[in-house]
């Protein structure tokens, strides 16, 4: 992989200026130790004495009416301890969702097990506990259920139904409008309209979820091992559910096999496995299997919108009327109405758009419920964008790259505020600069030399074709994170988070930010995370927020770690701390840099309770401090493809890609160049390989991994990635955005782009993914 | 995804496990596993008793018998493809195990247990019906030959009794001079074919086709030989229009539909992978005989 | 040995060169024997049908699915976990150590069973272009990488085992 740095940013305040020493080093990763030995702690490795097996019976259904169950026969097999059905459970909630704008989706939550109504192949109706794994399924196949079939909604695009009677499917119209839409269509030079599909798929991580929960009488506290994302508000809302004080519940991560918007969500199972060990009064775990995550846990992306574009005759953008029709599955899970609202507030992305008009139909069917999946709403709607762009461009006469430099949002105007939200913040380009980063793209890629190549190449008989797509990424989402940094008496620091972990390297990144600030060795730092018992908020890891809001929150704990430590030093040294720095973990004076005076663990043990210079102060060489943040930060990018058609397969050769990202700045670009890397994997999936598909009554065709297809290796070409750090942030400390959403970003996009280009016809991809006998039939229609 | 109860035998002879086979009411015999473990595992399939053949140290292993090759039913498809006279004389086998799932599949899955389970798409059934191979079956009332039109019966149904078993493999070796070609569509590398085609020809001195044999795999129920393009092509003077003419009998082919590819997309695959491997085949071909092409 | 059939029977694994008895069900498989009765947990599930490639191990130096083996048919023979690649001093195998410097992990689930394949395929390509790389291990899904670093650590990686040239 290449990699194409500017190290010209400017210092991060509160440090003196120069190269730094951890930061923006590709330093190797913390967490590799016990992962690489076979050490790690996954949810299916977390095991206590006298723990029972939970098996979920799920609906075989995707609508009826529940009749009944029987599980006598369950209910009788030696090692079988209970077995509960919707009855059972009737008192508990259904599962909530978090903050949303949007009213009035209550009635359309989830149960933790079906009551009177099926709605989905794999909706949970009834929870087997057992002595073992292998008994627990032997119980839940002898469960059965009668159910009186209704006909299954699967059609978002189709009229409504009803959800329960005086309850439609159509659960809310997300919509947001500016400027005069009406009289920029009546004004407009022309206007282009298409109808574009993206097909449902989803994160499916290679670790299926899990849940393992005790209850420690003694303490009288219940306890969930096996969590991700989110544990501070998973915990609030458990502890609501099941009706105990927030502080008699706690959540704990180990290792997560994977997160990528699904996994640590609240699910029905998470409930099921507390109030188990609750009533059981015995530790009971659940591991999901790879048949069961691909009908229940989240799904995601599958949306068609009818859009229309109004532009001038130069192809500058006058307006655009979305209209589009979100598949949410059968229920309304945690994220509300997000991933459609920021779907209709994102989709402008990089360009100025006098006039915004869009209603986004947030209907529900009977297929598994739908939620966030890496880059949620942008990877759907940078394909519609970006669909419309090369649309347009064809439509005038234009090439593709200079239409898009037309309506790119220049540097002059930045921030950009455009006035509609997404999220619940308004969405204010905080900085940017466009055109320069198209044109480090196009030079890398050499996009004029490609494309005299593949005209060689196409004129020799090859179906070949490159395509591009830019888009604005979100991260950062705010409000609020906290971090707390103590030196101990070893010298060595214990760095707090109340973020999470799923697997992209978030303790490597805190400790190197801690590491720079503090003056310490950065594998000197332990990073506590995804544990309610040791910080009492935590806004999680998701919307690629770690950096910014945690890695803020860091490196200000970090700088009062250190303004502390000087100060102590100081004053023991009767100097002042301006004379004094750290280094390594030694007190230096910066005059004498050879020789170091204190280490940091003496200052701590100095600071320590029992000390007399601590009298009458709080005692410990140990700062918490939070970062707040109103807005959004929004890296940018570009996606390039080249990429070879089989004319007689329609098979799909992926020749390049590259990816080019400006993050402001990069704290590890090792780990941003792998964020991106693994990004782009997932995307090329949902634009070439993935799809959950049902068939006419509404049951799962994609149920195992030789149906749903994650591509291998073999399928996944290199990526070459060029990280850009142009337009540091304004909005923290550090000037950073989050890296883990641009490699999925725009990959659905640039693919179609090349696939038109290699078929020589604008237009001719409308839906994703692209399967080969789709491509076939493209080219048999594009041969007559 | 457990396996569901069974009692397990695992007899160490030929002898033994056709007695089990005798006794035992829905029993079912576990060969590589690659198949039969995915199945039990989501219990698919729910036998009474599994024989488990792995310690059958008879039922493994590779030898010539005149112009035929006789490979154990429990030969591991990783030690077929390195064996030497697999190597020499049926270099499409080997070709074909490039495609057999991935490493792991091929150092424990064996050619027995893939004939058997007969997924119509499996790559070794399809070499099986290109060299007219011969399925040894042993059962109670001792051995039987069946050729591999007759073995494969139907859809995923083997012409075996209950209480039969295979126990090895022949395959006629192409003459010393031929030409070969493997080819397969599947969506990701080492995933089941969409279609795959087999291809095995020899050359007269004067270059015209003397034998082919061309086999369709996972287009329908069982393997099918592709008996009218090899009539069409059988003493015929080889040129790539003869090849296209041949490859468009795959029109004709009654094409399996599933959920996730239509009939009509496999006949042109169908269709687009003969034409090339009759190509690739036949430029070997010439190789293998030293004739300029 | 052939009997009446047994539900369970008591078995002797070599399991990273320690013999491992245990009574185990017959319809136990291999990958939950070492994960649940030697608490072996570095070998994950991620299918169990035998497409993901997370629970590969070495039985007798050959890279197997252990959720398509019964535990029971390991009896008698010698299986290598990840546990067991690292020398026993705690050193890294060159592997591990490769995967380490070149990012070739994130999450880390898949990584037990990319380690115990590639430990087998660089025993019989010990110099192996990326092509071939990539042919070894399409049985292992990885879903955080995009699979390059993985190549790239191979490469290291097979350069160390045979000695030429020295890591960084």
């Amino acid at each position: 992989m290449q990699r194409d740095r500017r190290s010209d940013a400017p210092a991060p305040p509160g440090l003196p200026p120069g190269p730094r020493a951890v930061i923006g080093q590709s330093l190797p990763r913390l967490e590799d130790g016990p992962l690489l030995r076979g050490q790690g702690l996954f949810a299916a490795d977390v095991n206590f004495p006298r723990q029972v097996t939970m098996r979920v019976v799920r609906s075989p259904l995707a609508h009826g009416r529940l009749v009944s169950i029987d599980a006598a026969a369950a209910l009788a097999m030696p090692g079988v301890v209970a077995v509960w059905t919707g009855a059972d459970t009737a008192a508990i909630p259904p599962i909530p969702f978090r903050a949303t704008r949007v009213r009035g989706l209550e009635p359309y939550c989830q149960p933790i097990l079906a009551r009177e109504r099926v709605r989905y192949v794999g909706e949970p109706i009834a929870a087997v506990f057992a002595e073992d794994a292998y008994v627990a399924e032997d119980a839940a196949d002898l469960v059965s259920a009668e159910i009186d079939p209704l006909p299954a909604h699967l059609d978002a695009a189709a009229p409504p139904g009803e959800f329960l009677p005086g309850l439609g499917t159509e659960a809310t119209v997300v919509r947001k409008e500016y400027g005069d839409v009406e009289a920029a269509f009546r004004a407009a030079h022309a206007i282009v309209a298409l109808d574009l599909s993206v097909g449902r798929h989803s994160g499916v991580p290679l670790e299926t979820r899990g849940a393992v929960a005790r209850y420690d009488a003694a303490r009288d506290v219940l306890e969930l091992h096996g969590t991700a994302k989110k544990q501070h508000w998973n915990r609030d809302e458990i502890a609501r559910l099941i009706g105990r004080p927030t502080h008699g519940v706690h959540l704990f991560e180990g290792h997560v096999g994977g997160g990528f918007g699904v996994r640590g969500e609240l699910y029905p199972e998470d409930v099921l496995v507390c109030l188990g060990a609750l009533r059981l009064q015995r530790p009971v775990k659940w591991v999901e299997d790879r048949r069961e995550h691909l009908v229940a846990a989240n799904h995601s992306r599958q949306q068609r919108h009818r859009i229309r574009a109004a532009v001038d005759a130069e192809g500058r953008l006058l307006a655009i009327d979305n209209v589009f029709f979100h598949d949410q599955g059968a229920y309304v899970r945690t994220h509300g109405a997000r991933v459609a609202d920021m779907a209709a507030g994102l989709l402008p992305g990089p360009y100025r758009l006098p006039a915004y008009r869009v209603a986004g139909h947030f209907r529900l069917t009977n297929k598994t419920p739908a939620a966030t999946y890496r880059a949620p709403g942008r990877f759907e709607t940078s394909f519609v964008r970006e669909r419309l762009m090369d649309a347009i461009a064809a439509r005038l006469g234009l090439d593709p790259v200079e239409l898009r430099r037309r309506n790119l949002i220049g540097r002059d105007e930045m921030p950009y505020a455009r006035p509609v939200d997404a999220l619940g913040v308004d969405v204010v380009l905080d900085s940017g600069d466009y055109h320069a980063l198209l044109d480090r793209a196009l030079a890398r890629f050499d996009w004029a030399g490609t494309q005299a190549r593949l005209a060689d190449r196409r004129a020799r008989g090859e179906c070949v074709g490159a395509g591009l797509a830019f888009f604005v990424e979100k991260s950062g989402l705010g409000p609020a994170d906290g971090v707390r940094v103590s030196v101990d008496a070893t010298g060595s620091v214990e760095l707090v988070t109340g973020a999470a972990s799923v697997g992209q390297g978030v303790e490597t990144v805190l400790a190197q930010i801690c590491a720079e600030a503090l003056g310490i060795d950065y594998r000197r730092i332990r990073v506590v995370r995804g544990r309610t018992d040791r910080i009492e908020f935590g806004n999680g890891a998701h919307a690629s927020r770690v950096t910014v809001m945690s890695g803020s929150a860091t490196y200000l704990a970090a700088l009062a770690v250190r303004a502390m430590a000087l100060e102590t030093a100081a004053m023991e040294l009767q100097t002042t701390a301006e004379a004094l720095t750290i280094r390594d973990g030694r007190i230096l004076r910066i005059a004498r840099p050879d020789e170091p005076l204190m280490a940091l663990g003496d200052i701590a043990r100095q600071m320590g309770p029992n000390s007399p210079l601590m009298r009458g102060r709080t005692p410990g060489l140990t700062a918490e401090r939070w970062f707040y943040s109103d807005h959004m930060t929004y890296p940018y990018g570009a996606h390039l493809a080249q990429l070879r058609i089989d004319r007689d397969t329609g098979e799909v050769r992926v020749e390049r890609y590259l990816v080019a990202y400006d993050i402001g700045r990069a704290i590890n670009p090792m780990l941003v160049e792998g964020q991106i890397a693994g990004g782009f994997a997932q995307g090329l999936g949902g634009a070439l390989f993935e799809e959950f598909r049902y068939d006419d009554e509404g049951q799962p065709l994609s149920t195992t991994f030789a149906d749903y297809l994650i591509p291998t290796m073999a399928e996944v070409p290199p990526v070459e990635v060029l990280i850009a750090e142009d337009a540091p942030s304004p909005l923290n400390p550090l000037g950073v955005k989050g890296a883990g959403e641009g490699g999925t970003n725009a990959v659905g996009a640039a693919i179609a782009a090349a696939v038109d280009d290699a078929l020589g016809r604008p237009g001719a991809v409308t839906r994703l993914p692209i399967a080969p006998r789709t491509m076939r039939r493209l080219l048999a229609e594009t041969a007559r | 995804m457990k396996p569901p109860a069974f009692l397990y035998h695992d007899p160490r002879s030929i002898d033994e496990a056709v007695a089990l086979l005798a006794r035992l009411d829905n029993a079912r015999l576990l060969a590589g596993g690659q198949s039969l473990m995915p199945m039990l595992n989501m219990r698919y399939v729910l036998p009474d008793h599994i024989i488990d053949l792995n310690r059958i140290e008879a039922l493994a292993g590779v030898r010539q018998i005149g112009e035929t090759l006789r490979i154990g039913a429990m030969t591991r498809q990783r030690d077929i493809a390195e064996h030497p006279l697999v190597r020499s004389r049926l270099p499409l086998m080997v070709e074909a195990l490039g495609h057999v799932g991935h490493r792991q599949t091929r150092n424990r899955g064996t050619i027995g247990g893939s004939l058997c389970h007969l997924d119509p798409a499996a790559e070794l059934v399809a070499v099986a019906a290109n060299l007219d191979a011969t399925i040894e079956i042993v059962g109670p009332k001792g051995a039987r030959l069946l050729p591999m039109a007759e073995f494969a019966l139907g859809f995923m149904t083997p012409a075996i009794a209950p209480d039969e078993m295979v126990a090895a493999v022949n395959l006629p070796l192409p003459a010393a001079r031929h030409g070969y070609a493997f080819l397969e569509m599947a969506r990701r590398h080492g995933d089941f074919a969409i279609v795959a085609v087999a291809v095995v020809l020899t050359l007269d001195p004067a270059g015209r086709l003397a034998t082919c044999a061309i086999t369709l795999g996972g287009a329908a129920a069982v393997p099918r030989r592709m008996a009218e393009a090899e009539t069409m092509l059988r003493g015929a003077a080889p040129d790539a229009l003869l090849f296209g003419r041949a490859a468009a009998t795959a029109r004709a082919v009654d094409a399996l539909e599933d959920a996730q590819v239509p009939g009509w997309y496999r006949r042109q695959v169908a269709e687009t992978l003969i034409e090339r491997a009759l190509a690739t085949a036949h430029r070997r071909a010439v190789a293998a005989n030293g004739m300029a092409s | 040995m052939s009997d009446g059939g047994c539900a369970s029977r008591s078995i002797a694994v070599t399991v990273n060169g320690s013999v491992c008895r245990a009574e185990a069900p017959v319809r136990l498989t291999l990958s939950d024997f070492l994960r649940q009765t030697l608490h072996l947990t570095g070998t994950h599930l991620g299918c169990e049908h035998g497409v993901c490639g997370a629970c590969t191990v070495l039985v007798d130096g050959r890279a197997m699915r252990s959720c398509l083996m019964l535990a029971v048919q390991a009896d008698g023979h010698q299986v290598t976990t990840i546990e067991g690649l690292a020398a026993p001093d705690g050193s890294l195998h060159p592997l591990q150590a490769a995967f380490c410097r070149h990012h070739g992990l994130q999450c880390g689930f898949c990584t037990p069973g990319l380690l115990t394949t590639l430990v087998e395929f660089l025993k019989d390509c010990p110099d192996p272009t990326a092509a071939e790389i990539r042919e070894a291990i399409s049985g292992n899904i990885c879903r955080c990488t995009g699979y390059d670093s993985i190549v790239a650590a191979t490469i290291e990686a097979a350069r160390a085992l045979r000695g030429d040239g020295t890591t960084p």
